[in-house]
């Protein structure tokens, strides 16, 4: 089980959240070239290491939190709100 | 090679076993070969077999950083099919299970394959239906599969949980060709059968990087040293996104995820079929022949290269069992471990050449890839003789991402998790 320090309620079991991927992909905007949208739905860096997530807290506050977690130790380094102003809202 | 016969084993059981020989030799690293085989699973070992089996290539090297068959060759669940709906998939994997067919023959070597049925069960009309698509589709591209209603699986299945549960199992679509295999039989039995025909098996070796020379690939770097070689090709499974950025491939349409697999302690004979649950769960079932219940169910659903797996998984692996068999409610596990998957984007593999002219890549193989270590081989092999794919591989390219031509099979979209 891994615990993610949700910024709202503290350390919860991961079984709470829905995983949603790597947090580093922009989508680009509507009317960018195909060749963007291919590499943003698409490739991914994926990995063995550090890696920056998105997991939303589905089973709890529900907001969207950026994790920073090594995908081979599974040590989970920090998180914080995806949602900018509010993550700085709240500091 | 010693080949094994009747006659042979009979004449070992009365000379004390004294004839059994060392089934793959050892072999020290050479300077240079035609093909480079990165990773000793399934794939590659298979991969190697048929480059010098079938295209007469002689000088080909398989390197595994570990010890062979280590990774998710020895990792799955053993469940081979071929019920496959979309084109690039369907061609492909009925392609794989013919070769299993005869591979104990080809190989000379049991793997142990039984043909005892898989079996989708349904529990909803609408269920019924998308399935009665998939497999009157698999008809109409000669791949066997019927449907039992509930009265036949009530005689083939009887412990099954029929009306107990939260929906009652209306029946369940069949592929009666489909069965399991012993997977390190057929990691041992390709290995064997490829040292006869000259390749060189170098066991703890890791590619640490890659050999340039005026911008072309010649060769790897190991931990064994530098070997040069014509054409490279990958099959390294999870690990394939860390190798391919050494490589310059850059990103792919992979994530790296970890799924586990359980066994049980051995019983009775209990389950003579592969016995799969969908829909509102997923949970898959057989039984080894040594009685153990082999099974498995999700993913753990993020980016992992641990290949450990997490107790949540489990819990709903367990719920599911207890849906369908109840009667499994006091048996104890055994073991539980997990591999690393190369979890694609749309679920389906990817055996291309890659835009670096003498690399060849085989990934992308999610829950799939035991079943498809014959046709992966023999594909991949045949993609890196000629430099162009064989007919059952021609789909499964890199390209189709950006093409929008995607292989979906499961209709999920590009979400790895849930492939």
């Amino acid at each position: 089980m891994l615990r993610i320090p949700c910024p709202f309620c503290g350390p919860r079991d991961h079984a709470e959240f829905s995983y949603e991927g790597d947090a580093t992909v922009a989508y680009p905007p509507l009317d960018a070239s195909r060749e963007d949208w291919f590499e943003a739905v698409f490739l991914r860096a994926n990995p063995c290491g550090a890696h920056r997530e998105m997991w939303h807290h589905v089973q709890g506050c529900r907001a969207f939190v950026v994790v920073e977690r090594d995908t081979l130790t599974h040590e989970i380094k920090g998180a914080r709100l995806a949602h900018r102003p509010t993550a700085e809202a709240i500091q | 090679m010693q080949r094994y016969n009747a006659l042979s084993v009979l004449w070992g059981g009365l000379t004390g076993q004294r004839h059994w020989k060392k089934v793959w030799g050892e072999a020290e690293p050479k300077q240079h070969y035609d093909v480079v085989i990165v990773g000793g699973g399934g794939h590659g070992l298979a991969t190697a077999y048929y480059l010098a089996k079938e295209h007469g290539l002689r000088r080909v090297a398989v390197l595994e950083k570990g010890w062979l068959g280590g990774g998710n060759a020895g990792r799955n669940t053993t469940i081979i099919r071929s019920n496959y709906m979309i084109e690039g998939n369907t061609e492909f994997y009925e392609h794989s299970l013919k070769l299993w067919e005869n591979l104990s023959h080809e190989l000379n070597f049991n793997v142990m394959f039984s043909q005892r049925s898989h079996l989708t069960l349904v529990f909803t009309p609408s269920q019924r239906d998308a399935m009665a698509r998939r497999y009157n589709i698999m008809r109409l591209n000669g791949i066997d599969g019927e449907f039992w209603n509930q009265d036949r699986l009530r005689h083939e299945v009887p412990h099954l949980n029929f009306d107990g549960g939260r929906l009652p199992i209306l029946g369940a679509y069949v592929q009666p060709r489909a069965g399991t295999a012993r997977h390190d039989a057929v990691n041992w039995g390709y290995a064997r059968a490829a040292t006869a025909l000259g390749v060189d098996i170098l066991q703890n070796c890791e590619v640490t990087g890659f050999i340039r020379k005026a911008g072309e690939l010649v060769g790897v770097e190991t931990s064994r040293g530098e070997i040069l070689a014509d054409k490279i090709g990958l099959a390294v499974a999870g690990h394939t996104s860390v190798l391919a950025h050494k490589a310059g491939l850059g990103k792919l349409p992979l994530e790296t995820h970890k799924l586990q697999a359980y066994v049980s302690e051995p019983v009775k004979p209990l389950i003579d079929q592969v016995i799969v649950f969908g829909g509102f769960g997923h949970f898959y079932i057989s039984q080894s022949d040594k009685g153990g219940l082999v099974y498995g169910g999700d993913l753990d659903t993020y980016n992992s290269y641990a290949q450990k797996g997490n107790l949540p998984v489990y819990a709903d692996v367990a719920a599911a069992a207890m849906q369908i068999f109840p009667c499994l409610g006091r048996v104890k596990l055994l073991r539980q471990w997990a591999g690393v998957m190369d979890m694609s984007m749309d679920g389906s593999p990817f055996i291309t050449k890659t835009h670096i002219p003498n690399l060849y890549l085989n990934a992308g193989w999610c829950y799939g890839g035991f079943k498809a270590t014959p046709g992966s081989g023999h594909t991949f092999a045949h993609t890196i003789a000629n430099d162009e794919p064989h007919w059952a591989n021609r789909l499964l390219t890199l390209e189709r991402y950006r093409e929008g031509r995607l292989i979906d099979e499961s209709g999920h979209g590009p979400v790895p998790k849930l492939q």
